[in-house]
């Protein structure tokens, strides 16, 4: 056990700062999300900014997660090692980028909207819940696979 | 503010959320795998999903108090699509397992090929899309 664990409201926090940057940077804006993946029309780079500014912050606390080898709280998590690239991972990525460029609107997004009481937010996230429920038969009636426990 | 100091802080803040995230606790800040955990009912230890989500939804509201002026949403597609988007976005993130955040800034920054990969196509993929919505099948 190590000196510092992490009270269950500092996730909160957590999710606000998240939810902050998303609003702040634009990224729960519909149209300027589409006027970033229009790449043959006006395109407006700035997302990419965004997405640059995120990972210039978090790569390097990526970094030194991985030479530190634990957390500040003494604890060891292991990040995800599944690196192979396989089908569903192309497959899904390909689908959700479908929906993605009919929207405008990805899941940090979609919370953020349901939670300044958007409609079009809330339908959008509806069909979200829907299709994460689809997935879970998807995996058990087609794929055959039992539903892996996520990490604690 | 200008569009291009909102999007460095406005990112900054995505990525410094996904820094203590990964320091004070060892989990990604990926938005559909929280979400997805959440909707399936991982309940118990996992309460630290929920208590990311409340913050995600609390956002607009303390961005209001901080007097900043709501963002624009203008969408013009109707909501029989809004909803289908909905369900592609969903099953997709959950099958790819990964969106925007989980892949395309953690999984980037996390130096992985894979969620390289992912966010490629999920970019590509989206600007196709909005191709033949705006512009038309060639």
């Amino acid at each position: 056990m190590g000196w510092f664990e992490m009270p269950p409201m500092m996730y909160g926090i957590v999710g606000l700062m998240f939810g902050l940057g998303l609003m702040i940077s634009g990224m729960t804006d519909p149209s300027r999300v589409l006027a970033f993946l229009d790449v043959a029309g006006d395109w407006n780079p700035l997302l990419a900014l965004v997405m640059a500014s995120a990972i210039a912050v978090a790569l390097p606390a990526y970094s030194y997660y991985k030479r530190r080898g634990m957390l500040f709280g003494g604890n060891t998590l292991p990040l995800p090692e599944t690196r192979t690239i396989t089908r569903p991972l192309l497959i899904g990525s390909a689908i959700f980028g479908i929906g993605w460029g009919l929207s405008g609107i990805c899941p940090g997004p979609a919370v953020v909207l349901v939670g300044s009481g958007n409609l079009q937010g809330i339908i959008f996230t509806v069909g979200m819940v829907a299709g994460i429920v689809a997935h879970v038969f998807f995996e058990k009636r087609v794929l055959g696979n039992k539903p892996v426990p996520e990490d604690v | 503010m200008n569009l291009y100091m909102q999007a460095i802080i406005g990112g900054g803040l995505i990525g410094l959320s996904a820094a203590l995230l990964l320091l004070f606790s060892g989990r990604i800040a990926g938005v559909s795998g929280i979400l997805g955990s959440v909707v399936v009912g991982a309940w118990g230890r996992r309460a630290w999903r929920v208590y990311f989500l409340i913050g995600l939804l609390a956002a607009p509201l303390v961005y209001g108090l901080l007097g900043m002026p709501a963002p624009q949403i203008d969408m013009t597609i109707n909501n029989f699509v809004l909803l289908l988007a909905g369900v592609l976005v969903g099953f997709g993130t959950r099958l790819g397992v990964g969106c925007t955040s989980g892949h395309g800034v953690c999984g980037i920054s996390n130096l992985s090929w894979r969620s390289l990969v992912a966010t490629l196509i999920f970019m590509g993929a989206g600007a196709l899309t909005v191709y033949i919505m705006r512009h038309g099948v060639v």
